[in-house]
């Protein structure tokens, strides 16, 4: 193959950004790995495991991205579906109010839901898991954008028309007709909104609730070490989830080619 | 539209009474959607309904205008300044470099590696990375990273004789560029796979150089989904908080920074409602870009 310009410079513009990007990984790797005197220690690794609190958080992220997922998919899917088959007057407002958090910056949504906060705490206890309210507003645009284009996807009116032809009730043709027929929909949803969660700190740390980031900040001010591990840890483990994501992506592609 | 779907008549379905039953119907299809819309009243619409109106109060609830013209001045007035220009000098760094690579990515195999990485990558970085984007600098051109040491001990360049930059403007800058480019990736990527190959062969085939292409064929073709990119990064640094946290724990030199003073008690009592004043000035930037990127985003819709 002839070496076009074209080519030396897409070389180019991927070596010196790849560079960009990989050599702070690589710094975080090195760093978390020093040990006295220039030697190699996996301390700072080990150092997760060993901080009670830094484990207790991250159970409690972990938590709270299997609560916020499945919180915005009960809370969409059955609207969506029901929005496009009975109520399409609804479909505008729904879209509206499903992307608004992209415009109202998450330090400004914290300052109003600080005096919510309180009654949520006099209600159901000061348990981290209530942040699975915010974080739901927080994945909502996610959630909907991926959602919709698995429901543009199918011909919902046909299926649900046979389902109910066919006597099913409403929430059969939910549960058995349209989760099967978007799960690969349902699935990215949720993949992003676990990342998303997984990497939420504003909301977490000016409520006062310790989540994973908020610890690793913490953390970060005494012994900078394990929290360049930790942070290193949860990049790769958001860079796994997505990684997979495009793969389900690919597969609904090849279905859709072969139907 | 979608067609009704007839009901199924069953011995429960069956029971309507005459002449109520179509209301009561259209009452009970509503019902399906009050979840969702109470749970977004609560948790979406209230708390901002509850910043915007308090910019408009006093320390005792009646109605004022002060807060709003204390953003005017001094340190407020700085601070949203200073943001403004981070986010835009950002925004164009990122859009310029996040072009260049998803140019450099488009040209490869639409389903290899190469792509999936990039975009996976470009994903963690542009919204999940937050505080351990900190860190990742803090690792690398930090007083002990490995750029710095490196530096140091084998070219004897000191990164910090100008002083401790990267926890002030010029360092949030840099890390703000490690999600910005990221992000233009995501968005800019399919809209060069909007490109036929087609055009090029076309231009090639009438005499054209590669210049001849990009100045009449895809500079062009490119420029709206562009323009719409640039205002979404500028939006997307204006409201990040989380990296400029874990980075800048003295002083405050942008707005996100300020309000967060607000929200732990650093400023003086009875002012709570100066903080809710920052928030509405932040809420219309960002909505005034957002708008923006839908106007850009409906023309570039028709010209496909």
């Amino acid at each position: 193959m002839a070496l076009t310009r074209r080519g030396v410079l897409r070389t180019v513009v991927l070596l010196v950004l790849g560079a960009y990007f990989l050599v702070p990984l690589l710094a975080m790797l090195e760093f978390s790995t020093r040990g006295a005197n220039g030697t190699r220690d996996l301390a700072a690794w080990s150092g997760i495991v060993d901080d009670p609190d830094l484990v207790e958080a991250i159970l409690v992220s972990v938590q709270l991205a299997a609560t916020s997922s499945l919180l915005v998919l009960v809370l969409l899917v059955p609207t969506m579906t029901w929005v496009r088959l009975r109520l399409p007057r609804l479909r505008r407002l729904v879209e509206f109010l499903c992307l608004l958090p992209v415009a109202i910056p998450a330090i400004v949504l914290v300052v109003g839901m600080a005096p919510l906060y309180a009654w949520v705490d006099y209600f159901l206890g000061d348990s981290p898991l209530t942040l699975t309210f915010a974080y739901a507003v927080l994945v909502l645009p996610f959630a909907y954008r991926a959602i919709d284009s698995g429901l543009a996807a199918i011909d919902l009116a046909t299926l649900a028309e046979a389902a109910r032809g066919l006597g099913a009730s409403w929430g059969a043709v939910l549960l058995r007709v349209v989760v099967p027929n978007i799960r690969t929909a349902l699935l990215g949803a949720a993949l992003l909104s676990v990342a998303l969660v997984l990497g939420e700190f504003t909301i977490a740390s000016l409520l006062n609730f310790d989540t994973l980031q908020v610890r690793v900040n913490l953390i970060g001010k005494r012994d900078a070490g394990v929290s360049i591990a930790v942070s290193l840890l949860s990049l790769l483990f958001a860079f796994a989830l997505l990684f997979l994501l495009s793969f389900a992506g690919g597969r609904r592609g090849a279905a859709d080619g072969e139907g | 539209m979608v067609a009704p779907v007839a009901p199924v008549p069953t011995a429960a379905g069956d029971r309507p009474a005459p002449g109520r039953g179509p209301a009561r119907r259209a009452w009970l299809e509503w019902l399906v959607v009050v979840p969702f819309l109470a749970y977004v009243g609560t948790f979406l619409l209230y708390p901002t309904a509850l910043v915007l109106a308090g910019a408009f109060q006093d320390a005792r609830g009646g109605f004022t205008l002060d807060n709003l013209v204390e953003l005017t001045r001094g340190a407020y007035l700085q601070a949203f300044l200073r943001s403004v220009e981070l986010s835009a000098l950002t925004a164009l760094l990122g859009a310029v470099l996040g072009a260049l690579l998803s140019w450099a990515v488009a040209a490869g195999r639409p389903g290899g590696a190469l792509r999936r990485v990039v975009v996976a990558g470009s994903g963690v970085l542009a919204q999940f990375g937050g505080v351990p984007l900190a860190f990742a600098f803090l690792a690398t051109i930090g007083f002990q990273g490995l750029v710095t040491r490196f530096l140091r001990e084998h070219l004897g360049v000191d990164l910090f004789a100008g002083g401790a930059w990267l926890f002030e403007l010029p360092g949030l800058t840099l890390v703000y560029t490690f999600f910005q480019i990221p992000l233009m990736v995501i968005v800019f990527l399919p809209a060069l796979d909007g490109l036929r190959p087609q055009w090029r062969e076309a231009v090639e085939g009438l005499g054209g150089s590669s210049w001849t292409y990009w100045r009449h064929v895809g500079g062009p073709v490119l420029l709206p989904a562009f323009l719409g990119a640039l205002l979404l990064l500028f939006a997307n640094a204006f409201s990040a908080y989380a990296t400029a946290a874990a980075l800048v724990s003295q002083g405050s030199p942008i707005v996100p920074l300020q309000i967060r003073g607000f929200l732990t008690g650093e400023v003086l009592l009875g002012r709570e409602n100066l903080g809710k004043a920052l928030g509405l000035g932040m809420v219309v930037v960002v909505a005034v870009a957002m708008g923006l990127y839908a106007v850009v985003q409906r023309r570039f819709a028709r010209w496909r």
